[in-house]
């Protein structure tokens, strides 16, 4: 199950040739798991996915997707991949199932099969009540979801979201991440994923790169990425007045202990296997403990860590997101 | 994923598919028809109609013309008289020429229309005018495309290149041989009179002038399209040259009559040639030697602009 789906090598985009948005960027995704792009709207994870779906053509590197090379075999990539893309590109128009009809032309799939398959997506996704009617009349959730049967009518055998929970509400999103869950059970499907949403990469991913200005900042699993900061923060207070720092200093896996007051900040590996021997070992030695808590870094902290501005700042400055952006928009046309 | 990859190999597959979407978005508005039909039909009764051409020079508006009394020498009149004047009265010459005026107006629309009713000229003209219009807006809808997001959907399947741009291309033309055919048939109806030399064949070689116009066009037009940013900037553009470049043919008025400048845009102007195609073809005798050289201009026309066009959204596409 080790196979490498995707790989990239020392891939590159640099629009108007000053505009470097992905710089010189290696990763492999491995088949069946979900690997997650994570960063700030800019980074470089949408010009990335666009490579790999031979949307854009790198300036430099290569990759390959199921052994393609996403730009000599760009048609062989298209035939083998699903495409989820950021925006609501179903036709207003048309009816849910003639979208999905028309994403089957695309891919040359005879109409017999088609309408076949268009059922069962349309019936995957919830949305067999609402096929006979126009894409006008569709919900954000439900437009997200006819998107997600139209990437999977050729039956890739890996998909491609582009910000799948992209301006959904909290409901939503947490059913759109049943369903990609769904496809990576039961269907053994192997999913490429950006997202700026921590949550959500934390729920979902399997494997996260962090990337930030065109490079990637870390690479590994989001309980890996979290370790590495050096582990879980446990926070305890004593009943009596002395100093067990030494004390606590002596189990297993501890890292750090700052004493202040009676309340000790103690940093350690796997906080839930730690604190038990920590609460162990000082009440064999007499003490009481009076309060404990124990808290587990998030991406959050990992992404302070590694880019030093934590994702909500980069969120913030949305002035300097739309100036970027524009500047890509126009660099790209 | 397996029995996919057998059958799209095809250079222009998926062209129907994606020609099919839009000629179903089109017919679900049909809003959208009867306006782009609309607009042609209120010139054809504004300018064909309203601006009466033929009847200017009708016998009635020369009737309180004063002719003046004539005086002439004697022997211009009777040879043997070689002294005297003889002076005919005007009411008397005004009666003799009366049927003289009636003739004159429609031998100088004839003269210079090549028909004795301008309705006829224009309303043919009007053709030229829907197919130009529509092939130009026809881009719009590729900026939309690209703005929503669908063309870099269609762009991560194994559609052909060629197939997005030709189905862009076929879309617009069959668009604009539909509503050109309305256009005709109504003008028909409102009173285009046929020349002698027409027959139903001839329908099929105004088709073709259509289809030739619509391909370099519209293929232009996309590859513009494809290029600007926002659809404003193709909406300026569309209408910066399109009523310029339709004054400035036969569609309204003919080219001898216009100063030596606007004869020179005119000459090149494949509408100009598009416009006389389908007069020769319909409303005036047929002039094989002329038609030929029309066919001729607007095949080369055609060949030229579609192959830039297409060259350039093509490697826009594959960038």
């Amino acid at each position: 199950m080790s196979e490498e789906v995707i790989k990239a090598e020392g891939l590159t985009k640099v629009f108007n040739k000053h505009l470097t948005a992905v710089d010189h960027v290696n990763f492999s995704v491995k088949q069946g798991e979900v690997f997650g792009f994570l960063g700030p709207n800019g980074a470089g994870k949408t010009t990335t996915i666009n490579m790999l779906i031979t949307i854009l053509k790198p300036t430099e590197g290569k990759a390959s997707v199921l052994g393609f090379d996403i730009a000599k075999q760009d048609n062989n990539v298209r035939n083998v991949i699903g495409v989820v893309p950021q925006e609501y590109t179903a036709d207003e128009d048309l009816t849910g199932l003639e979208n999905v009809l028309l994403c089957s032309d695309l891919y040359g799939i005879p109409r017999n099969v088609a309408k076949e398959r268009a059922m069962d997506l349309l019936k995957l996704v919830e949305l067999t009540d609402f096929k006979d009617k126009k894409v006008q009349t569709y919900s954000g959730g439900m437009r997200r979801r006819l998107e997600l049967a139209c990437g999977l009518i050729n039956r890739p055998k890996v998909l491609f979201l582009d910000e799948p929970t992209l301006g959904l509400d909290v409901q939503t999103r947490t059913a759109t991440w049943d369903y990609i869950r769904k496809l990576k059970k039961e269907f053994g499907m192997t999913l490429f994923m950006t997202t700026h949403y921590l949550e959500e990469a934390d729920a979902l991913c399997d494997r996260v790169v962090i990337i930030d200005h065109g490079k990637i900042v870390v690479v590994g699993s989001p309980e890996e990425l979290k370790h590495s900061l050096g582990g879980d923060l446990i926070t305890l207070a004593i009943k009596e007045n002395d100093d067990v720092s030494g004390l606590i200093q002596k189990v297993e896996h501890v890292k750090e202990v700052h004493k202040e007051d009676r309340t000790y900040r103690i940093k350690a590996e796997i906080g839930e296997v730690t604190t038990p021997f920590i609460i162990e070992a000082l009440r064999k030695n007499g003490y009481t403990v009076t309060r404990l808590s124990l808290t587990e870094p998030t991406l959050n902290e990992v992404y302070l860590e590694y880019t030093g501005r934590s994702l909500r700042d980069a969120e913030e400055s949305r002035e300097t997101f739309r100036a970027q952006r524009m500047t890509m928009w126009r660099a790209r046309h | 994923m397996s029995e996919t990859n057998d059958n799209s190999k095809s250079k222009f597959h998926g062209l129907w598919a994606l020609t099919n979407r839009e000629l179903k978005k089109w017919l679900k508005e049909p809003i959208l028809l009867f306006m782009a039909v609309l607009q042609p039909v209120i010139w054809m009764g504004l300018f064909g109609k309203a601006m009466n051409l033929g009847g200017m020079f009708s016998s009635s508006n020369f009737g309180n013309i004063n002719i003046p009394n004539i005086t002439l020498p004697g022997y211009s009149v009777i040879p043997q008289y070689t002294s005297g004047n003889v002076t005919i009265p005007g009411n008397v010459l005004s009666q003799i020429f009366q049927p003289v005026f009636s003739n004159i107006g429609p031998s100088v629309m004839q003269n210079v229309f090549g028909v004795t009713d301008y309705f006829s000229y224009m309303s043919v003209g009007m053709i030229s005018f829907i197919v130009m219009f529509t092939t130009m807006f026809s881009g719009m809808s590729m900026v939309w495309d690209r703005r929503l997001g669908f063309l870099n959907k269609v762009l991560s399947t194994p559609v052909s290149r060629g197939g997005i741009i030709l189905s862009k291309v076929l879309n617009a033309t069959l668009r604009a041989m539909f509503q050109a055919t309305i256009i005709l048939t109504l003008a028909v109806i409102f009173g285009l009179q046929v020349s002698s030399t027409f027959n139903v064949l001839n329908i099929l070689g105004v088709y073709a002038a259509i289809f030739l116009v619509c391909v370099g066009l519209s293929s232009v037009f996309l590859a513009l399209a494809l290029r600007s940013t926002k659809q404003e900037t193709q909406m300026a553009i569309v209408n910066l040259i399109n009523l310029p470049l339709m004054f400035a043919s036969n569609t309204f008025f003919p080219i001898s009559m216009m100063p030596d400048w606007i004869q020179v845009i005119a000459r090149v102007n494949p509408i100009s040639y598009l416009t006389d195609t389908i007069r020769q073809l319909t409303v005036l005798p047929l002039n094989a030697s002329s038609l030929m050289l029309d066919f001729t201009y607007l095949g080369i026309f055609a060949a030229v602009f579609s192959v830039i066009g297409i060259t350039l959204s093509w490697r826009y596409l594959t960038k």
